[in-house]
C-alpha cells in the first residue's frame, strides 16, 4: 500500500517546484537594459535593507560624532575663537583703511578743485595733553611751507589756525578751543560777529544785537575779517539762539569735525576757497575776496 | 506504485487507475514528439496541444498531486527545451505543473470517467493552462500578451473534443 501524501506536503512540493522555475525564468530573461531579470528582482528585494542601513548607518554616526566623539571640539573652539577674533580684528583694519581711503578721496577732490589755492595736506599725528581742546599737531610744517596763522581747514570747513610751526610738523589751535575762534557771519543776514571756542564741543556767537533775528539751523561762515581765513569758509550751525542783553546768546555746531580730525588741510595764503554744495545751499554770495564789508553797529570780526 | 487503492471522497469510491510498465513515460514522450512533428505537416494542428492533454489525463488517473505536478512539471520543462530558444525553460514549465497539480487533486475527489466530465475539465484545465502562461509572459518575462480571444475559445474546444476521443484510447493502456 502506498500511503496517501498530505495536502500541506503536496502544497508545499507545488510552490518549490513554481518557485524553483521562476527563478530559473528570472536567471534566463533580461529585462530590457536592466539585466537579468533576476538581477532586477534581487536589486528590488535588497535595496529597501540597503536604504535602511545607511540611513541607520548615518543616524548613528550623527550620534556619535555629535554627542560622543567630542574630545576635539574643545580645542577646535578655541582655534575658532581665536580665528574669529583675527577676523573681526583684520575686518576693523580694513574698514578704517576704507574710511581713511574715503576721507583722502574727500581731500584729493578738494585739492584738485581748488588748483590755484597754495594749499598743504596733512594729517594729524598727535595733540597737546591738558587743556579740554588740546592743539593738535600736524605732520608738516615749515619745509611745506607752514607758518603760524594760516587758516587749516577740511572740506566740511573751518578747524582752527597754525600756532607754532616747526621744522616738520606743526601745531594747530582748534575753533573750540577757549582760546580759539575766527571772524565769522551768519549767511542769510550778513552779520558779522566773531565765533569763539568754549572747551566744549560747541562753539559760541557772542556779539549779535539783541535786536538781530537769528533763526536756528542757519549757517555761519568766516568773514574774511580775521586776516587768517578766507571769506565764505563754512563754521557751523546756529543750534540754539538765547536771548540776551545787549547780545544775544548763540550755540554753534562746527562744520567740521574737530573731535575726529585725521586729515586736514592747511590753507597757504588767504585766497577765497568756494565751498560750492554750501554756498548752493544757502543761496550766499559767492566768496568775493577779503572785501568784507562789517555790519554797521556790530563789532567786527576780531583775530583771535 | 503497482498497487490499486481506493481514495474515499464522501460517500463515492473513487479508484486510483495504474499503467503498463513505461506507458506514462512512452505517451508523455510520444506527445512532445507529436507536438513538433504535426505542425509540420498539418499547421492547423497547431492548436492542439498535445503534452497538456497527456498531463491532463495522467493527473486525473493518478490522482496524486506531487505526482501529477511533477509530471506537469517535467511534460512543460520538455516542451519548453523543444521550443527553440525564444521559449524560456519554466514558461511551459509552470503552466503544465500548474495543470498537473489542478488535474491530480481534482481526480482525487471527483469520478472523471464520464466523457461529459473528461470534456468539461479538459476544456477548463487549457483555458487555465493558457491563463498561467499569459501571466507567466506578462509579469515575467514582460511580453504583452492577451488574456482571451476567440482563438482560446475555438482552441480550448477543439482539445476538449480531441480529449475524449484521445482519453478512451489512453484508457486501454491501465492494468
Amino acid at each position: 500500500m502506498v500511503g496517501v501524501p498530505s495536502r500541506h506536503r503536496s502544497l508545499a512540493l507545488l510552490a518549490g517546484v513554481l518557485l524553483a522555475q521562476v527563478l530559473m525564468l528570472a536567471l534566463q530573461v533580461k529585462r530590457d537594459s536592466r539585466g537579468r531579470l533576476i538581477r532586477v528582482w534581487s536589486m528590488t528585494a535588497v535595496s529597501p535593507f540597503e536604504k535602511g542601513g545607511a540611513w541607520g548607518f548615518d543616524k548613528v554616526r550623527g550620534v556619535w560624532g555629535h554627542y560622543f566623539a567630542l574630545q576635539g571640539t574643545t580645542r577646535q573652539n578655541e582655534e575658532l575663537r581665536a580665528e574669529n577674533d583675527e577676523l573681526k580684528l583684520t575686518i576693523s583694519q580694513l574698514q578704517s583703511k576704507a574710511a581713511e581711503g574715503d576721507r583722502l578721496a574727500l581731500l584729493l577732490n578738494f585739492r584738485q578743485s581748488h588748483e590755484k589755492v597754495p594749499m598743504v595736506m596733512a594729517r594729524v599725528i598727535g595733540a597737546s595733553a591738558g587743556t579740554a581742546s588740546p592743539p593738535v599737531e600736524l605732520d608738516r610744517g615749515e619745509r611745506d611751507g607752514i607758518r603760524r596763522n594760516m587758516a587749516v581747514i577740511t572740506p566740511d570747513g573751518a578747524v582752527g589756525k597754525i600756532i607754532e610751526s616747526y621744522r616738520d610738523t606743526a601745531q594747530v589751535l582748534l575753533l573750540s578751543d577757549k582760546e580759539g575762534g575766527a571772524g565769522a557771519m551768519l549767511v542769510s543776514s550778513r552779520i558779522q560777529s566773531p565765533v569763539k571756542g568754549t572747551g566744549e564741543p560747541m562753539l559760541s556767537m557772542s556779539y549779535v544785537a539783541a535786536e538781530e533775528t537769528v533763526n536756528a539751523g542757519e549757517k555761519i561762515v568766516t568773514s574774511g575779517m580775521d586776516k587768517i581765513f578766507p571769506r565764505d569758509v563754512p563754521i557751523g550751525t546756529v543750534l540754539d539762539v538765547k536771548q540776551g542783553n545787549p547780545f544775544k546768546q548763540i550755540r554753534v555746531k562746527p562744520a567740521a569735525q574737530l573731535d575726529r580730525l585725521e586729515e586736514v588741510i592747511v590753507l597757504l595764503s588767504q585766497e577765497p576757497v568756494n565751498f560750492k554744495s554750501d554756498d548752493d545751499q544757502q543761496g550766499a554770495q559767492p566768496a568775493a575776496g577779503n572785501a568784507a564789508v562789517p555790519a554797521a553797529g556790530k563789532p567786527v570780526a576780531e583775530k583771535p | 506504485m503497482n498497487d490499486t487503492f481506493e481514495l474515499r471522497g464522501g460517500e463515492s469510491h473513487i479508484e486510483v487507475h495504474k499503467f503498463f510498465p513505461g506507458a506514462v513515460v512512452g505517451m508523455a514522450v510520444l506527445s512532445l514528439v507529436l507536438q513538433r512533428i504535426l505542425p509540420v505537416y498539418l499547421p492547423r494542428l497547431e492548436i492542439l496541444d498535445l503534452p497538456l492533454l497527456a498531463t491532463i489525463y495522467f493527473g486525473l488517473s493518478r490522482r496524486n498531486p506531487s505526482t501529477g505536478l511533477l509530471l506537469g512539471t517535467m511534460m512543460g520543462l520538455m516542451q519548453d527545451s523543444l521550443s527553440g530558444p525564444t521559449v524560456p525553460f519554466g514558461e511551459y514549465g509552470i503552466a503544465k505543473t500548474v495543470i498537473g497539480y489542478l488535474a491530480s487533486s481534482i481526480g482525487s475527489r471527483l469520478d472523471t470517467e464520464h466523457p461529459l466530465a473528461r470534456f468539461a475539465l479538459v476544456g477548463l484545465f487549457y483555458v487555465v493552462h493558457q491563463a498561467s502562461l499569459t501571466v507567466v509572459r506578462r509579469l515575467l518575462l514582460n511580453q504583452p500578451e492577451g488574456w482571451f480571444n476567440m482563438h482560446l475559445a475555438i482552441a480550448a474546444l477543439v482539445n476538449a473534443v480531441l480529449g475524449v476521443v484521445l482519453f478512451v484510447g489512453l484508457d486501454r493502456l491501465r492494468r
